[in-house]
C-alpha cells in the first residue's frame, strides 16, 4: 500500500496533525539536499515535497525563485532527483512527493518520469501548472503506477470545481491559503479561516494548507481547521541564511521540532 | 472588428478546451482558473452584443484612426523587381503600432467586468504604451511590467507610459526581458485576481487569450482583404508578418486561413545566428513545451528549462510563440522563417530611404523577408507586408549601433 495513504490514515485515527516540508532539490547543492532530507526525517517531519527547480516558476515568490535559480546553476535537473530519493529511501520511509512545473517533466518524458519515480521510491506528484483540465493522461499514468497526484484548491475555486477536484485528487487536497504566490506571511487574513471551514464541509479528503505559513502560531491556527500544514519558503530562507551545511541542518531541525511541538497542541 | 467573421469562425478553433490541434490549453495555477473562465464567459457575451461591436468600431474610427491605408510602395517594388509590394500601415495607428487593436477590445471587456485595475507586460513597450493610453482614456489604474534589459533599450516608451499615468515596474528576475515580464504579471494576477484585469499583449498565454487577442487583431487581415480586393480586384498572393508572440501575424493571417491561394509567411527573429541564446526564432528552432499557460513551440534547454533568447528588437525577444502559430506550422498552412539582426537593420534603412517610412525593428524583419519573397515572384503578383509599428522608438538604439560602427 502506498505509504502516503498509510500515513494519512494513521494520523487521522490518532487525531494528529501533519507537517509537510518543501525543499528545492539541488539548493544550495544536490549533496546538501540529501542531508537535509535526512535531517527532516529525523526531526519528525511527516511528509516531504521535493521541488524540481524551473527557470520560470510563475506561482512562486522571490525566496523559492532564487533557490530555483541557484539549484539550476548547481546542475540540478529531473534525472538527478531520483538518485537522491533512492538514497534517502535507504534510511527513511517518510513519503516524498515530487513538486514541479510541467515543462521539465514533459521534456524528460511523462512516462519516464513516472517509471523512475516509482523505481526511486517517490510517492506522488504536485504540478501547480497542470490543473485537472490538462492532467488526464498524466493522471492515468500515475494511477497505473500507484502514485498519488495531488491537486490544489484556492480561495477562489468554485464549489463545482472543489467537488470535481475532491474526486480527482489522491492523497490529499493542497489548499492554497491566500490568493498569491508562495512566500512567508506574518498574518493570514480572516478569509483564510472561512475558506478552510467551507472547504472541509465540501470534501472528505484530507486537507493540507500551504502558502504563507511561516511560524508556529500560524501553523497551529491553520492546523486546527485542517489536517495539517505545508511550509516551504520559511525553510528555504533558513537554509540560505546559514553559513554552511551543518548550520542549515541545525536550523532546519530546530525549526521543524518547534512547529511539530505546536502542532501537537492541536490534536 | 468584423463581427460576422468572428461568428463564422467561432465554430472553428480553438475547441472548447482552448486547443488548436494539440496546442494551447490552460496550464495555469488553480487560482487563475476562475478568472480565465469568467473572462471567457464575458467575451462570449460581448461577441454576441451588437453594442460592444458598435462601441469598438466607433473607437477604432475616431480614436485609433482606422482603417489605416494599404500603401503600394512603388520605389521599393521597382528596386526589388518582382511582385507588387503593399504595406499594411499599422504604424499609422494611434500609439504607433498594431497593439492598440487588442488593447481597446480587452479594456472594453475589463470595463464590462467592472475591473478597475489593469496590468500588462511589455517587451518593446508598444503594448505597454497602448495599455497605458487606453487605461488613461477609460480612467483605469494601470501597472506595466517590463524587463530591465528592455527598459534600457526602449527608454522613450517608458517615459510615454509614465507620462500617461501608468506605473512601470522593472522586472529583475531571469533574463529580464519579455518572458520574465509575463511571469511577473502572472504573479501579480494570482495575488490580485479579484479586482485586476490582465491585458495580455499577444496571442499567447492560457486560453482564452490567444483566441481573444487574435479576434481583436484580425481587423488587420480583414481590412487588408477588402483594401486589396478594391485595388487589385483579387486577394494578395502572399501576406508577410513578423512573429514574436505573433499577434500582428495572427491578425493578418486569420482572415486568410481558408483562402488556400494566399500564402502565409511568418518571420521570426534570427538574431545573431542559430546557436541557442543568439536568436528568438521559436518556430524555426524550437520544440513543443509548456510555457506561460500554453502548450506551444518554445525555446528550451535539453533539461526543459526556458532558454535565453536574443533579438535586436525587444518586441520579438520571446522564448515562446502563440499556440495557433504552432498549429499553422504543423499543418503546413503557414510558412515560418527567420531573418537576422543585420538583415532587419538593412531592411529598415532601405524602407526609410526609398519610401520615407521608418519601420519598427520588429516590422523590419517582415520587410526583409518580404523583399526576398517578392524577388522570387512575378510582377503581376502581389504581396502584403504587415508594417506592425513605426520605428521612432528604435531611433536611439539604431544611432547607438551606428556610432559603434555596427551599421552604416
Amino acid at each position: 500500500m502506498n505509504n502516503l495513504r498509510t500515513l494519512l490514515e494513521a494520523k487521522k485515527s490518532k487525531n494528529e496533525k501533519i507537517l509537510s516540508i518543501y525543499l528545492t532539490a539541488g539548493f544550495p547543492d544536490p549533496q546538501t539536499t540529501l542531508l537535509l532530507l535526512k535531517t527532516l526525517a529525523e526531526a519528525g517531519v511527516d511528509l516531504i515535497e521535493l521541488g524540481a527547480p524551473f527557470s520560470d516558476p510563475q506561482a512562486d515568490g522571490p525566496v523559492i525563485q532564487d533557490a530555483s535559480q541557484q539549484a539550476l546553476r548547481a546542475g540540478m535537473k529531473i534525472p538527478a532527483l531520483f538518485p537522491i530519493i533512492k538514497e534517502f529511501r535507504q534510511v527513511s520511509d517518510v513519503p516524498v512527493i515530487l513538486m514541479g512545473y510541467a515543462n521539465p517533466f514533459m521534456k524528460y518524458g511523462w512516462q519516464r518520469t513516472v517509471d523512475e519515480a516509482v523505481a526511486a521510491g517517490a510517492n506522488g506528484f504536485i504540478i501547480p501548472d497542470l490543473p485537472p483540465e490538462e492532467s488526464r493522461d498524466f493522471r492515468e499514468k500515475c494511477r497505473k503506477a500507484e502514485l498519488d497526484l495531488i491537486f490544489l484548491v484556492s480561495p477562489v475555486t468554485t464549489v463545482e470545481r472543489i467537488a470535481a477536484i475532491s474526486k480527482m485528487t489522491t492523497g490529499f487536497i493542497y489548499a492554497v491559503s491566500v490568493a498569491g504566490v508562495t512566500g512567508e506571511r506574518q498574518h493570514l487574513p480572516d478569509a483564510t479561516t472561512m475558506f478552510l471551514h467551507r472547504l472541509r464541509e465540501q470534501t472528505s479528503q484530507p486537507v493540507l494548507v500551504g502558502f504563507g505559513v511561516s511560524n508556529s502560531e500560524t501553523a497551529k491556527n491553520l492546523a486546527r481547521i485542517s489536517d495539517g500544514v505545508i511550509i516551504g519558503s520559511a525553510i528555504i530562507r533558513l537554509i540560505s541564511e546559514s553559513k554552511n551545511t551543518k548550520e542549515s541542518c541545525e536550523k532546519v531541525s530546530d525549526f521543524v521540532r518547534k512547529i511539530k511541538l505546536g502542532l501537537g497542541e492541536c490534536a | 472588428m468584423n463581427s460576422n467573421l468572428i461568428k463564422k469562425n467561432a465554430a472553428f478553433l480553438p475547441d472548447k478546451n482552448g486547443r488548436f490541434g494539440d496546442y494551447g490549453g490552460r496550464f495555469v495555477p488553480e487560482i487563475l482558473m476562475s478568472a480565465i473562465t469568467e473572462l471567457e464567459q464575458e467575451y462570449e457575451k460581448a461577441k454576441d452584443d451588437p453594442e460592444f461591436h458598435k462601441l469598438l468600431s466607433y473607437l477604432h474610427a475616431e480614436y485609433t484612426g482606422r482603417p489605416n491605408p494599404l500603401t503600394y510602395v512603388d520605389r521599393l517594388t521597382e528596386e526589388t523587381g518582382g511582385a507588387k509590394i503593399y504595406l499594411k500601415r499599422e504604424d499609422l495607428n494611434h500609439t504607433g503600432a498594431h497593439k492598440i487593436n487588442n488593447v481597446l477590445g480587452q479594456l472594453l471587456l475589463a470595463r464590462r467586468m467592472g475591473k478597475q485595475r489593469i496590468i500588462a507586460e511589455t517587451g518593446a513597450g508598444q503594448h505597454g504604451v497602448a495599455t497605458a493610453t487606453v487605461a488613461a482614456k477609460f480612467g483605469l489604474e494601470c501597472q506595466v511590467y517590463m524587463g530591465e534589459v528592455d527598459i534600457e533599450r526602449q527608454q522613450l516608451n517608458v517615459f510615454r507610459m509614465e507620462y500617461l499615468g501608468a506605473k512601470v515596474i522593472a522586472v529583475k528576475s531571469g533574463s529580464r526581458t519579455l518572458k520574465d515580464a509575463i511571469n511577473e504579471a502572472i504573479r501579480d494576477w494570482v495575488t490580485n485576481v479579484k479586482n485586476t484585469f490582465y491585458c495580455i499583449g499577444s496571442v499567447v498565454g492560457m486560453h482564452p487569450y490567444p483566441m481573444i487577442v487574435r479576434d481583436f487583431q484580425s481587423i488587420i487581415g480583414q481590412e487588408t482583404r477588402e483594401q486589396h480586393l478594391k485595388k487589385e480586384g483579387r486577394l494578395p498572393d502572399a501576406v508577410v508578418a513578423c512573429v514574436g508572440g505573433g499577434s500582428n501575424a495572427m491578425g493578418m493571417f486569420y482572415p486568410f486561413i481558408e483562402e488556400k491561394n494566399v500564402q502565409l509567411h511568418g518571420v521570426e527573429a534570427g538574431g545573431r545566428g542559430p546557436d541557442v541564446g543568439d536568436h528568438a526564432a521559436t518556430l524555426t528552432y524550437g520544440e513543443p513545451g509548456i510555457l506561460h499557460g500554453m502548450l506551444t513551440y518554445m525555446l528550451q534547454t535539453e533539461d526543459g528549462q526556458v532558454a535565453d533568447v536574443h533579438s535586436i528588437s525587444a518586441g520579438l525577444d520571446y522564448s515562446g510563440v502563440g499556440p495557433e502559430h504552432s498549429w499553422l506550422k504543423d499543418t503546413g498552412r503557414a510558412n515560418y522563417t527567420s531573418v537576422t539582426d543585420a538583415q532587419a537593420l538593412e531592411a529598415m534603412a532601405l524602407l526609410s530611404c526609398s519610401e520615407g517610412i521608418i519601420p519598427a525593428l520588429e516590422s523590419a524583419h517582415a520587410v526583409a523577408y518580404g523583399l526576398e519573397l517578392a524577388k522570387t515572384m512575378r510582377p503581376d503578383q502581389s504581396i502584403v507586408i504587415c508594417l506592425s509599428g513605426r520605428g521612432d522608438k528604435d531611433m536611439e538604439s539604431v544611432f547607438a549601433l551606428a556610432e559603434k560602427g555596427v551599421i552604416a
